[in-house]
C-alpha cells in the first residue's frame, strides 16, 4: 500500500553520550557509564520528575527520548511503538542473580516489574498522560518496515493521532535510542528509506 | 478494506496437543491446575498447568528435527508444526510470522541450563521457528507483558490490512519457570490454592504453561468451522501506575469502547466476555469497574485462569482460541473457583457450563507496564 501523507514531526538519537533532536546536538557528556550519563541529560534538560531515579536503564533511554520530543507535544491521542534487540535483558540479568541465592529469597518486585520492555512505555504513558496504543518489537535490529506499516495502520484506522516509534535499546552497558514522531504534518516524509538514513546518522 | 479472519488453530497445553483436548476438558469443567512440588522453581508447592514433559518429547520427536531446541521451542514449533499443516498453506513473501512471549527462552539465564545465554534474545527465539519452517518473512517478536497474545491477533490483521501480508501465522508462549514465579511470589501474588477469579475468597494468581498458534487470514477461503471475524480492537494505556491496574480501570474501559466504535456494536451485542480475571485482588476490582462502566454488568462472563493457570504471553491467544470453540458449540464454559462475588460491582459470571446462541463475543486482556487490550470476534457462519 503506498503511504498515505504522513510526515516525520521531529527526532531524537541518544547514543555515544550525545542527545540531538532533528540533527542538532542538544547536550553531550564524556561519562563513559550509562548511568552517569543519563542522569546527567535529566539534570540538563531540568527535568523535575523523581520517579525517573526508580527506573531501570532501558526505561531511562526510553524516557529521556521521549521528554525531548513529547516536552512541547499538545497532541494527547499519541500512540507509542517501540522496538529494540535486547528487551529487558539487562534488568532480567540482575533479577536472575538475586534468585540464584537461596531459593529465589532476593527478588524484589521493584526489579522483576523492569523485566518486560513495555515497562518504558509506561512510565512515557504516565508522564506525558497518554491512554493511548502500545506496542513493543523485538527484531534483530532496526526495522523500519514494521514500524511504518504499523505506524500508518493507527494513523489510517483513527486509532492515534500521532505516532511515537522507534528504536531503544540497552544491553551490556551499552545504549542506542532512535526516537521520532508521526504526524499528518512535518519536516520529513515518512518512509523507510528517510528512517533509515536519520538511524544511521553518527 | 479487507476482513480478517482467525482460522486454523493449536493448543499444546496440560490437557495434550491440540486445541480439542482443552476445549473437550473446559466443557467438562476440569481443570488443568495441579499442585506442584518442584524445589527447583519455588521453595512451597504451588498450583499450576505444566505440559506433560515426556508426551512432549514424543510429539516433538515426530517433527524429526536436526538440532537441539529448548523446551519453550519445541512446545512453539509442536503447536505452529501442527496448525500450518492443517492449513495447508504455502509459506511465500505474502506470509508473516508473529511470535508472541513475554519472557522466551529465560530459564537459559539460570547457571545450570545447558543452552547458551544467547538463546535469551527473543529474536534468536523467533529466528529458530522462523528458519525452522522456512518462513519468507523475518519474524516480527512481540513483547506487550500479558496482552501480548490477544495484542498479536490485532497487529496481524492491522499488517494484513497495510497489505503487507496475506496470511499471518501467530504463535504464542511461556514458560512456567523460577524466574517467573520468584518474582510474582515477590509481588506476594501467587495463591497457594487453585486461583478463583472475582470471587469474595480469591487469593492471588496460578502461573500455568501453554504453546499455542492460529491463523490469521484476509481469505475466507481457508477458514475452520470455528472460524471467527475480528471486527474490532483497540489497546490504551493506563497513565497511571506501572505494576498496578489503575483504580478506574481507565485504560481497559477505553479499549473496549473503541474496539466497539470500530466494530459498530454496542454493549447489548455482545453475547459473552472472556475477561482476564487473574484473580488478585486489584485486577479483578479493575476488571469490574471496567465492564460497568462499558455497560456490559450483564454480559455473561469468565475467566479461563481456572483451568491453565495465568499463561502469560500465550493467555490472550489461548482464551480467544476458547471463545470461538465457545461460539462455535453455542455453549458459555464456567469460570472455574467462583463462588460469590468479591468484587464491588456486579458481574455475570458464568457458573455453570451452559447452552447460548453466541454470535459475538469480546476478549479483554490486561497487564504490567498499564497495558490493556480489547479485541471482538463475530462467528463467520452467522
Amino acid at each position: 500500500m503506498s503511504s498515505p501523507e504522513y510526515y516525520i514531526k521531529s527526532y531524537c538519537l541518544i547514543r555515544d553520550g550525545k542527545v540531538s533532536k532533528n540533527g542538532e546536538i542538544l547536550f553531550s557528556d564524556d561519562s563513559e557509564e550509562f548511568p552517569a550519563f543519563i542522569k546527567s541529560a535529566y539534570k540538563h534538560f531540568e527535568t523535575d520528575y523523581s520517579k525517573f531515579f526508580k527506573m531501570d536503564n532501558l526505561s531511562k533511554l526510553a524516557f529521556m527520548g521521549a521528554e525531548v520530543l513529547l516536552c512541547e507535544n499538545e497532541e494527547q491521542n499519541t500512540a507509542l511503538v517501540l522496538s529494540n534487540r535486547a528487551s529487558s535483558l539487562d534488568t532480567d540479568r540482575k533479577h536472575q542473580a538475586a534468585i540464584s541465592k537461596e531459593s529465589g529469597a532476593f527478588a524484589s518486585p521493584a526489579v522483576f516489574v523492569y523485566t518486560l520492555p513495555n515497562i518504558c512505555m509506561g512510565e512515557i504513558s504516565i508522564r506525558h498522560k497518554l491512554y493511548s496504543e502500545n506496542s513493543f518489537f523485538i527484531f534483530a535490529e532496526f526495522n523500519p518496515y514494521l514500524l511504518s506499516d504499523y505506524a500508518n495502520d493507527l494513523l489510517i484506522s483513527g486509532k492515534a493521532n500521532e505516532v511515537l516509534c522507534g528504536w531503544v535499546d540497552y544491553d551490556k552497558g551499552k545504549y542506542d535510542a532512535f526516537l521520532y514522531v508521526i504526524a499528518k504534518k512535518g519536516m520529513l516524509p515518512h518512509n523507510t528509506g528517510e528512517l533509515t538514513k536519520l538511524y544511521r546518522t553518527k | 478494506m479487507n476482513n480478517v479472519y482467525l482460522s486454523h488453530n493449536n493448543i499444546v497445553s496440560a490437557y495434550g496437543f491440540d486445541s480439542a483436548s482443552a476445549v473437550d476438558s473446559i466443557k467438562n469443567e476440569v481443570t488443568g491446575l495441579t499442585l506442584v512440588d518442584d524445589s527447583k522453581i519455588l521453595p512451597n508447592p504451588f498450583y499450576s498447568s505444566l505440559i506433560h514433559q515426556e508426551n512432549l518429547k514424543s510429539e516433538f520427536q515426530k517433527l524429526d528435527t536436526k538440532e537441539a531446541y529448548t523446551r519453550l521451542e519445541q512446545i512453539l514449533l509442536v503447536s505452529l508444526a501442527d496448525t500450518l499443516k492443517k492449513s495447508g498453506i504455502e509459506l511465500t513473501e505474502r506470509v508473516g510470522l508473529i511470535v508472541s512471549t513475554t519472557k522466551g527462552n529465560i530459564d537459559v539465564l539460570d547457571p545450570d541450563n545447558p543452552f547458551d545465554e544467547s538463546r535469551a534474545y527473543l529474536g534468536e527465539l523467533g529466528k529458530k521457528i522462523e528458519t525452522f519452517f522456512g518462513f519468507k518473512n523475518e519474524a516480527i517478536v512481540l513483547s506487550n507483558a500479558c496482552v501480548s497474545g490477544v495484542l498479536a491477533l490485532a497487529v496481524a490483521k492491522r499488517l494484513i490490512h497495510q497489505e503487507r501480508y496475506d496470511h499471518v501465522f501467530v504463535v504464542a508462549g511461556d514458560l512456567v519457570s523460577k524466574f517467573i514465579l520468584t518474582g510474582f511470589n515477590s509481588f506476594q501474588a501467587l495463591s497457594e490454592s487453585p486461583c478463583r477469579p472475582y470471587c469474595k475468597t480469591r487469593a492471588g494468581i496460578n502461573i500455568g504453561e501453554v504453546g499455542c498458534s492460529i491463523l490469521v487470514t484476509k481469505e475466507k477461503s481457508n477458514l475452520v468451522e470455528e472460524s471467527v471475524q475480528i471486527i474490532g480492537e483497540a489497546s490504551c494505556n493506563d497513565a497511571n501506575h506501572i505494576s498496578g491496574p489503575s483504580r478506574t480501570g481507565e485504560g481497559l474501559y477505553r479499549s473496549i469502547v473503541s474496539a466497539m466504535e470500530q466494530a459498530k456494536v454496542e454493549a447489548d451485542a455482545i453475547d459473552y466476555i472472556s475477561a482476564h480475571g487473574t484473580a488478585t485482588m486489584f485486577n479483578d476490582e479493575m476488571e469490574a469497574i471496567a465492564f460497568n462502566r462499558a455497560y456490559l454488568q450483564d454480559t455473561p462472563l469468565n475467566s479461563l485462569k481456572g483451568y491453565f493457570g495465568h499463561t502469560l504471553g500465550a493467555s490472550g491467544l489461548l482464551e480467544s482460541i476458547i471463545g470461538m470453540h465457545s461460539l462455535h458449540s453455542n455453549t458459555l464454559y464456567a469460570s472455574p473457583g467462583f463462588q460469590e462475588l468479591g468484587v464491588s460491582q456486579p458481574l455475570h459470571i458464568i457458573t455453570k457450563t451452559s447452552p447460548k446462541e453466541s454470535n459475538i463475543f469480546l476478549k479483554t486482556a490486561s497487564g504490567f507496564g498499564g497495558c490493556n487490550t480489547a479485541a471482538i470476534f463475530k462467528k463467520v457462519n452467522s
